[in-house]
């Protein structure tokens, strides 16, 4: 809370120090939300909208603008601001599905997760639905012991629809509260392992009606643009119902998820802010935006200096 | 939408004025706007954009542009001349010690693709008659000597461990050492991820670099990053003295603008392009393809035809 309200009195000391809304006021906004890998189009949508304001209500010092933009930006966050956290099922096994590409750190927020449910006094079982990757079966297995949770598998390379098929049988007969599904990274070009995890949908939604009850589509907060893809075809090919936004341990500000929300209406639910099992957290719209503001008054000193 | 490609941007700013005689420089800076924007959708990061634009912009108005028939052709050309340019030469080829062994340190962000990389190397080093050693230098991510393992075994390299209770450094050291006693002639150092403000995950880096003084420095990048890349190869370019890039998940649909950016702020050769999960899918990194990629321009044909 201490660097919250650090980091609020750094963004209004900003807006009041700049004097007069002009151009070059307009053109470093940009250039920071830009910056911050917010979606070029939405940016530009932004700022026309801000523009519009600014006439409207005859807007003529920065401090004025700034709750606006804050709270621009909050309402494309925040959504109906009904989705946080996981849609749990009331009458029996709530199942989670984790999607992605490569590297973005689906096994490890997997392993965060189990920690936290563990932690709210649930049983938790782990499938380990990445049989191709060299070493993922292990990883899971690792993060598995770390919090104290049992982990189906088969040998590498097996049939992860497979897996997936005896995870739920075993996630039945123990009568666990939530199954956590592990995939293999795949980018969102490549048809045939699109195909798959589609498959591995169709095969958890045949074995309990209504699962998976969240199917989590993880993102790395470094990622541009493409991003927007990723959303998109990951959420044809397997009905994501959330993001989770890993690596804002970094100085990456992730707000490509604004673009993302924005066109999609795909709420985030957590964030992943470093490698060990406490490192997550649920998703805090207010915060993300105080975030990214922490840039623009850094920039914008920056530049002052120059 | 979003990923308009730069022709058609150019058509529709050039298109408008067809008709009307002569360009004015007012309409190279409205072509310059659609640059940007294009450039800007690619990932490219906004400081080396606006250097970039301002460099074209100079050219653009100082040739024929303003008289040309076909204007945003010769835009086009200028720009994706200069992406090329900037971009380097094609060089795919690993240092090579006249004292082997020669040794690569990898380095780079979580998940990037460096134990990958690190496998494929030695993959393409074997099939080239060498004897690599790969040197498991990740005590950190759980299994991550275990992921090295399985690559090494897929092709039949040797891999070096001490397990994960000994500091990387000393790893690194001893794997050399051993490769110095076995007569192996490259040796592939690969590392945790790390964030390049994580000042004591950078010291240990660091201080692998300065325990085995390597031939070779690789920062791993994977080509969605977005505006982020300037500041990572910028940290890790100050800590390390990089040698080269290697650019990651290629055979994705990102426009990959991150190249520019890399290769803007650290100057270093992009040596390899990684396109894809398996171990031979390895390739020279090309300039002028990269170029069009980041600018979009796989309708180049349909211009010249409509100009
Ligand atoms: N700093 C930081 N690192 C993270 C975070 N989440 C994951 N990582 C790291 O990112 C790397 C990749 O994480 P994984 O969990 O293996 O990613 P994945 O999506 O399962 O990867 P694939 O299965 O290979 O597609 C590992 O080194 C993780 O420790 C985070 O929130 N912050
Ligand atoms: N599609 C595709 N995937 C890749 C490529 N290179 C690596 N990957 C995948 O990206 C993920 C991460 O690769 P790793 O080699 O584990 O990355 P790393 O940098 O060693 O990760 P950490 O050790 O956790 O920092 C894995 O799923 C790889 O299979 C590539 O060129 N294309
Ligand atoms: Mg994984
Ligand atoms: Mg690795």
């Amino acid at each position: 809370a201490k660097t919250r309200s650090v980091l609020t009195d750094r963004v209004a000391e900003l807006f009041t120090r700049r004097q007069k809304i002009d151009e070059a006021f307009f053109e470093e906004l940009e250039e920071i939300l830009i910056g911050a890998d917010v979606g070029v189009n939405t940016v530009m949508e932004l700022i026309d909208d801000l523009r519009t304001e600014v006439k409207k209500r005859k807007i003529d010092q920065p401090s004025e603008l700034q709750p606006i933009l804050s709270e621009k930006l909050m309402d494309m966050l925040r959504g109906t601001g009904e989705e946080t956290g996981i849609r749990m099922n009331p009458d029996g096994i709530t199942v989670i599905l984790f999607v992605g590409v490569n590297g973005v750190g689906k096994t490890t927020t997997i392993g965060k997760l189990a920690w936290r449910f563990k932690q709210q006094g649930k049983s938790v079982l782990l499938a380990a639905g990445d049989t191709f990757r060299a070493g993922a079966i292990e990883q899971l297995e690792v993060w598995g012991q770390r919090v104290g949770v049992d982990v189906i598998k088969q040998e590498a390379g097996s049939d992860p629809a497979a897996v997936m098929y005896d995870a739920v049988q075993e996630a039945k007969r123990r009568n666990v509260d939530v199954l956590i599904c592990d995939t293999a990274g795949r980018l969102q070009n490549k048809v045939n392992l699109m195909e798959e995890l589609a498959k591995i949908h169709r095969v958890i939604q045949r074995e309990i009606p209504g699962a998976p009850h969240e199917t989590l589509l993880v993102l790395d907060a470094a990622t541009g643009q493409n991003a927007l893809q990723q959303a998109k075809l990951f959420g044809e090919k397997s009905g994501v119902t959330g993001l989770v936004l890993t690596k804002l341990d970094g100085t990456a500000k992730g707000g490509i998820v604004i673009a993302i929300r924005h066109e999609m209406s795909l709420p985030v639910k957590f964030v992943g802010l470093g490698e060990k099992m406490d490192d997550l957290q649920e998703f805090d719209a207010e915060q993300f935006v105080h975030a990214l503001f922490a840039g623009l008054a850094g920039a914008i000193e920056e530049n002052e200096e120059n | 939408m979003a990923f308009e490609g730069l022709t058609s941007r150019l058509q529709n700013v050039f298109g408008k004025l067809r008709g009307r005689g002569k360009l004015t420089e007012d309409d190279v800076n409205e072509a310059m706007r659609e640059v940007r924007l294009a450039l800007l959708e690619a990932d490219v990061n906004f400081k080396v954009v606006k250097d970039f634009i301002a460099k074209v912009k100079e050219k653009a108005v100082g040739q024929e542009v303003l008289k040309s028939f076909t204007p945003a052709m010769v835009v086009i050309d200028i720009v994706n001349k200069e992406l090329t340019e900037l971009m380097g030469g094609t060089q795919s080829k690993l240092a090579k010690s006249n004292k082997p062994p020669t040794v690569v340190l990898m380095a780079g962000l979580q998940g990037a693709g460096k134990t990958t990389l690190t496998g494929k190397l030695a993959n393409l080093l074997k099939s080239q008659n060498h004897k690599p050693l790969l040197v498991a230098g990740d005590i950190y991510r759980p299994a991550a000597i275990k992921q090295l393992e399985v690559l090494g075994g897929q092709i039949g390299v040797p891999v070096f461990t001490l397990g994960d209770q000994v500091s990387p450094v000393e790893i690194a050291k001893q794997g050399v050492q051993k490769a110095k006693d076995e007569g192996l002639d490259y040796v592939l150092i690969d590392t945790a991820g790390r964030l390049q403000i994580d000042e004591a995950l950078m010291e240990e880096i660091k201080n692998i670099h300065d325990a085995v003084d390597p031939d070779e420095v690789l920062l791993v990048v994977d080509a969605m990053t977005g505006q982020e890349a300037v500041n990572v190869a910028q940290s890790f370019h100050e800590k390390l003295e990089l040698t080269g890039v290697v650019l990651t998940k290629l055979d994705g649909d990102t426009r990959g603008g991150a190249a520019l950016s890399v290769k803007a702020v650290t100057g270093c050769p992009i040596k390899f392009a990684s396109t894809g999960e398996k171990i031979d899918q390895l390739e020279a990194f090309h300039p002028d393809r990269m170029a069009s990629r980041i600018l979009g321009m796989g309708d180049m044909l349909s211009l010249i035809e409509k100009a």
